[in-house]
């Protein structure tokens, strides 16, 4: 048994220690936000948070996340339904088209303003070039970025163990 | 007071049907709880046919809307959501004719259920006059596509949605709706339909200072006869047609709650890893998978003959298991396909056709004179590669056959067509398939395609217990249906002026649209436009613009060409092109004007020009090109775009930034080649996708050229970005490109 705290709670799993988090997340504790794209770390669509930093789920066996905290879409609301300010930010700027790519952009673009909360251009680029979006969405992703910037919303509180 | 259940309540959600919703539906139309109004059962909508034809052959209203007693309007949409908006567009256009409350509208996708369109309801709801029953012969597999294209039912591409059944359907049905409220609430208060007038889903009649809900009069309503010729809006009196609605599916897309195909859940669901042969046409010959046997979670392996299936309890377990597996391959026709050979074999091709052979698609006047009494002549060859998708959602199925039973998940743009996929796969009778649509993680042409239904529903009849299969990205990427490669050639006369009197193409290829390597726009004298077909073992699928996305950068290079051979700029020679038709020339000229045509750039720095008109749209676009370092940089491209009306303007630029996206990572990296029958891109790191520090700015602006005749909004954007660039280029290094894509060519 593999002990995790996922979104703030405390899960156990049955699995391959070298399972990626991607896989643990999705089919065992069926949290189906969190997305496979590539396998190889090389897109973005399955970022979640470990310990408050964005990692590549896909690329990221499960034993690394023991004794820490896996933060993923379905977590990043506040308790009361309020949604993140990044979620919030996407959704005036429209961001999303297909929408497959999105949680992993949010979760990437979450853990930037959390780092740094004023980002310029270039830390932007620097933080979201490893998130593919296949529709191109990129221009609305930086406008969400700054509008989420520019937000005032007490952080939520996001686990570290 | 019961509510309807298949929509769902909360704002923002999407309702799926399900067979038991739409059978209820079906119920319940007509009875006091939910009422059917505008097309149901009974209804004489063949009245309506005439206002839809335009004297073709789709006697069809491909439209439903419901009112029920809160006062809720749902639209349904027989059509998929893929990301371009079509829920929303749609709703819109609906919402809009009837005076709908938009805050209070509601969206419904429509069965993916062929029970839908060959019942009784169906028969009326969709084409009266046809005589449904025998096209919609479950067993006739070939003609369902066909039928459902036709009909705009159920199948999403050509971006087709707004322009046909928006045009045609939506805005009739949503008409028709609002003048049986309106009749209905006439004959209650006894005052002349005329002095009603309805507003954000209230009736209301000013004399007597009566207001009520649609609701109110939903029923009654129902039990009008429907007009033979509903009143459509002219666009002063558009409210909701027009404006930047939110789209209804992003709420759920941000919080993680959106189901995707590959988010199907099934009780005692296992999961399947694939690999396919990876030459088309192979079989497997033999395998060895004794290592996999013994590996944790393995449940089944199996030869399926063209393709290996590991069946495990997770999907790790079963890609991991697959990986261990040694297959060797039956030789195949296919083995000898290399890239360099395939491009000599259209070059041979198009030897053989020289002057004058090959299939003649368009002539007009005499080329050979018009080339040959040339003051200058110009020629030229292009050539493109084959494109894979890459849809971020790679392919994925989840089926479960028992009992002469077969469910199948997935998200498609033709469902129904998906469905005869899997009936045929299970080898069931069409009506003992369930087929359930999600939302599409891109579709771009890919999900038109059947072939992961198939295997899943093969893999489902081989295990009997449910399977969600699902692609790597190495399959993903090696297994599609191709943009295909092509090589055009072309011939161009320009007079002692500098003015095109000729142009000669010859193309290898063509699919689907045809009129994709046509020029009607330019006023050339002479035309001659022809084809050769070159079989290649490759599978080929629609890929986001289909034909427009090659012959866009052939037409718009060799415009280019023929511009500099004149000794002109590419903007002034296209407006003498363009002369004669207002409408192009205002899309070229509001493109020029807000890129600053003309205008000094920075050392190093070009424009480039493109104009194509496609999908009923018309689009140009001017790129500017950062060529300073070590690799193009796209730093800005403007955006001119008249679709006839724009239905959502948020929605339709979206879309114009998207397709300059897709466009543009084809332009600069898109390549699939193939060595020994094989494609050798097998993910993201060797077919590499655009980033967001590669996006260049996008500026739109768009155009109401005309209400009466809609163009699409999610392919047009695509064809103009490749030539833009590459004219760019051009013009700030004197460096012609004439192959695609960019990254094969050291430039700067």
């Amino acid at each position: 048994m593999i002990k995790l705290n996922v979104n703030g709670q405390s899960r156990e799993v049955d699995v391959d220690p070298a399972t990626p988090i991607l896989w643990v997340v999705r089919e065992n504790l069926e949290m189906p936000g969190t997305k496979f794209g590539c396998g190889i770390a090389q897109c973005g669509a399955c970022t979640v948070h470990l310990d408050g930093k964005p990692i590549r789920s896909c690329s990221t066996p499960i034993s690394a996340a023991e004794g820490k905290s896996i933060t993923t879409i379905e977590g990043i609301a506040s308790e009361d339904g309020t949604l993140h300010k990044v979620q919030q930010a996407w959704i005036e700027a429209q961001v999303p088209q297909c929408g497959y790519c999105q949680s992993g952009q949010i979760m990437s673009a979450t853990a930037l303003l959390q780092k740094n909360p004023q980002p310029t251009d270039a830390q932007i680029d620097a933080a979201m070039a490893g998130n593919v979006c296949r529709c191109g969405m990129y221009n609305r992703i930086r406008q969400a970025i700054k509008a989420a910037a520019a937000i005032e919303q007490p952080a939520a509180q996001e686990t570290v163990a | 007071m019961s509510k309807n259940k298949t929509a769902t309540d909360k704002p923002g959600k999407t309702g799926k049907w399900t067979r038991r919703a739409f059978i209820g539906a079906g119920v319940v139309a007509g009875s006091a709880l939910v009422v059917g109004v505008a097309v149901r059962q009974g209804n004489p909508i063949d009245r309506l046919s005439p206002l839809l034809t335009n004297g073709e052959n789709e006697q069809l209203l491909n439209a439903w809307v419901k009112v029920d007693t809160d006062n809720i309007v749902t639209a349904v949409i027989p059509h998929v959501e893929m990301g371009q908006g079509v829920y929303t567009a749609l709703a819109q256009m609906l919402a809009d004719e009837m005076d709908a409350d938009w805050n209070k509208v509601r969206i419904l996708e429509a069965p993916a259920d062929m029970q839908y369109v060959s019942d009784s309801i169906a028969r009326d709801f969709l084409a009266p006059d046809l005589d449904v029953p025998a096209i919609f012969e479950p067993t006739v597999t070939g003609g369902i596509l066909e039928l459902a294209q036709a009909m705009g039912l159920q199948f999403t591409g050509g971006s087709y949605s707004v322009r046909a059944t928006g045009q045609r359907a939506m805005r009739t049905a949503g008409a028709a709706a609002r003048e049986m409220l309106v009749a209905a609430a006439a004959s209650e208060w006894q005052v002349p339909a005329g002095e009603i007038t309805t507003a954000d889903s209230m009736i209301l009649h000013a004399g007597s200072g009566k207001s009520e809900p649609f609701s109110k009069f939903a029923l009654a309503a129902a039990e009008q006869s429907l007009p033979a010729k509903p009143m459509l809006k002219s666009p002063e009196n558009y409210t909701i047609m027009g404006q930047p609605k939110a789209r209804h599916d992003i709420p759920e897309k941000v919080d993680g709650s959106a189901v995707f195909g590959i988010d199907a859940q099934v009780p005692g669901m296992k999961y399947a890893a694939v690999r396919a042969t990876p030459v088309v046409g192979a079989t497997i010959e033999s395998m060895d998978a004794s290592t996999a046997k013994t590996m944790p979670g393995v449940l089944q392996i199996l030869n399926m003959g063209d393709f290996v299936a590991v069946v495990a309890d997770g999907y790790w377990q079963a890609q991991q298991a697959l990986n261990s597996i040694d297959t060797k391959y039956s030789k195949s026709e296919g083995d000898s396909l290399d890239q360099d050979a395939l491009f000599a074999r259209y070059a041979t091709h198009l030897d053989e056709a020289g002057d004058d052979g090959g299939d003649m698609e368009t002539e007009t006047g005499d080329v050979g004179k018009g080339f040959a009494d040339a003051a200058t002549k110009v020629e030229a060859e292009y050539k493109v590669p084959f494109l894979a998708h890459a849809t971020m959602e790679p392919m994925n199925c989840t089926a479960w056959v028992r009992d002469g039973k077969c469910d199948v998940w997935s998200g498609h743009q033709a469902p129904v067509n998906a469905r005869q996929a899997a009936a045929d796969a299970a080898g069931l009778p069409f009506e003992d398939v369930t087929y359930h649509n999600a939302y599409l993680g891109g579709g771009f042409g890919r999900r038109s395609e059947s072939d992961a239904i198939i295997m899943a529903t093969r893999i489902a009849k081989a295990t009997g217990y449910p399977v969600k299969m699902i692609w790597s990205r190495e399959e993903d990427t090696a297994q599609d249906h191709y943009r295909p490669s092509a090589t055009s050639r072309f011939r161009g006369g320009l007079d002692k002026d500098g003015k095109a009197v000729s142009w000669d193409n010859i193309h290898t290829h063509l699919f689907d649209p045809k009129d994709a390597p046509t020029v009607p726009y330019y006023n050339i004298a002479s035309h001659k436009i022809r084809k050769v077909d070159v079989p290649t073992q490759l599978r080929f699928g629609p890929w986001r613009s289909v034909d427009h996305s090659q012959h866009g950068f052939f037409i718009e290079s060799f415009v280019d060409e023929m511009a500099h051979a004149a000794g002109k700029d590419g903007y002034a020679f296209r407006r003498e092109l363009l002369a004669g038709s207002p409408r192009h020339l205002k899309v070229l000229d509001t493109a020029a004007k807000m890129s600053g045509w003309g205008s000094a750039l920075p050392e190093k720095h070009g424009r480039g020009i493109a104009f194509v008109p496609s999908f009923g749209s018309i689009v140009a676009q001017v790129a500017e090109v950062d060529m300073s370092g070590a690799k193009p940089k796209v730093k800005k491209v403007y955006v001119a775009a008249d679709p006839g009306f724009v239905i959502n303007p948020d929605g339709f630029t979206a879309q114009m930034e998207s397709a300059i996206a897709y466009g543009l990572t084809a332009a600069l990296y898109g390549e699939i080649t193939l060595k020994d029958g094989k494609v050798q891109q097998s993910n993201f790191h060797d077919y590499p996708m655009l980033r967001i520090n590669e996006m260049p700015e996008v500026e739109v602006a768009l155009i109401n050229g005309d209400h009466k005749h809609l163009g699409g909004g999610g392919e047009p954007g695509l064809p103009p970005i490749a030539p833009a660039v590459t004219n760019a280029i051009f013009a700030a290094t004197g460096k012609r490109i004439r192959e695609l894509p960019l990254s094969k060519h050291s430039i700067a």
